[in-house]
């Protein structure tokens, strides 16, 4: 792998762009439909690749890309969540019942519903922790308040999923 | 606390996007990007008698052509060092290059009439790169005698460096350049490359 070369040779080389979405446009969209839902992410998405692609070539080559694109997909999500001015996904959009039959995302989309009903600071931090992957020092650095606080928002946001998102657990063979 | 749910839960919010719904993303980031003129180099790939060619082009025209033989890869992480990070799968910018590729392919064009960004060589080398397509379709030199076109007939070498470095093969023909004894002599693209071209042509 191209990026095992660099590192081998000592130096960080600095990917071409598309490296950059390709490697990182699923978690950047995860994080879009977390924020605004299914329904508003993709604008949210095009916003945040084109904002990275103009700053890209300033970025310090030893950045943490990814978390470098969440913060800026977090700020564009807001963005458009501003200029929609609606709720995260409204209730009342949510299907009660699978009926777009084929359609392999349903689930999905059903659970982005459930997360976007969560508080802003838990649903933020369930995204960055569990879709972006990143560490509780980075996400308390984006969201602003202590380590801790970062660490309790994630637990008390899954805990509520869990509560209000039983129809995913069952889908699952545990008990 | 049932940490099982909580992976379930989890898993299906991680799932995988459908590659559809990315592809669909990325064509409209492209058409973006454009429009607001940030792509500094827009790059293809296209299939060919001598394997797949990477093309790319930069807004003053097309920087690169590369055998597959170079690793992509690679070239275009060197694209990134030498030219600019922002680069972007774009195919609709290298269009008219992949047409006159496949007539020249089909044997239905022998020049090409393309605009070409040679910034990637600098001194002899582009000056040579400059004087190749005066070589005829269908025809060949040696290093010597390119030497000689160039005016400096004592370069041999330095004409056969710039052969070898040619940051745009098949479109500036250096394939068309062969020893004096009339054996191949090198090709980035590898000898069998180099045959097939020169076949081609003499076919036509």
């Amino acid at each position: 792998m191209a990026l095992t070369v660099a590192v081998l040779n000592g130096m960080k080389m600095k990917q071409p762009f598309e490296t950059v979405v390709a490697r990182h446009g699923a978690t950047v969209l995860r994080v879009c439909r977390a924020v605004l839902g299914v329904h508003d992410a993709d604008d949210a998405w095009s916003e945040t690749f084109l904002a990275a692609l103009r700053a890209y070539p300033d970025l310090p080559d030893t950045a943490n890309v990814e978390a470098w694109l969440v913060t800026i997909a977090r700020r564009k999500a807001i963005d458009v969540h501003r200029a929609t001015r609606r709720n995260p996904l409204p209730v009342d959009e949510l299907p009660d019942a699978p009926t777009a039959l084929g359609i392999p995302d349903t689930d999905e989309a059903d659970v982005w519903g459930f997360v976007g009903q969560l508080p802003d600071k838990q649903r933020h931090a369930i995204t960055f922790r569990y879709l972006a992957g990143m560490s509780y020092a980075e996400i308390a650095a984006i969201l602003g308040g202590t380590v801790d606080a970062a660490r309790r928002a994630a637990a008390d946001g899954l805990k509520k999923l869990k509560t209000n998102y039983p129809g995913a657990i069952m889908k699952g063979a545990g008990p | 606390m049932n940490d099982t749910n909580t992976d379930e839960t989890l898993a299906v919010l991680s799932a995988p996007i459908d590659p559809e719904k990315l592809a669909m993303l990325h064509r409209r980031l492209e058409a973006e990007a454009e429009a607001e003129g940030l792509v500094d180099v827009a790059y293809t790939t296209v299939d060919s008698p001598v394997g797949e060619l990477l093309l790319a082009a930069t807004p003053k025209g097309l920087i690169r052509v590369a055998f597959a033989v170079e690793d992509h890869d690679r070239v275009l992480e060197s694209l990134a060092a030498q030219v600019s990070s922002r680069i972007l799968r774009s195919p609709q910018r290298l269009d008219p290059v992949a047409r006159e590729l496949a007539e020249y392919f089909d044997r239905k064009r022998t020049v090409f009439d393309l605009t070409l960004d040679l910034s990637l060589s600098r001194g002899f080398r582009q000056l040579v790169q400059r004087h190749l397509p005066e070589i005829g379709y269908g025809r060949t030199l040696s290093y010597r005698e390119m030497a000689e076109l160039v005016g400096n007939p004592k370069a041999v070498r330095a004409v056969g460096t710039a052969c070898a470095t040619n940051p745009l093969p098949v479109v500036v023909p250096c394939h068309r350049v062969l020893r004096t004894d009339g054996s191949l002599g090198g090709y980035l693209g590898g000898l069998e490359a180099k045959t097939t071209l020169l076949a081609l042509e003499a076919a036509a």
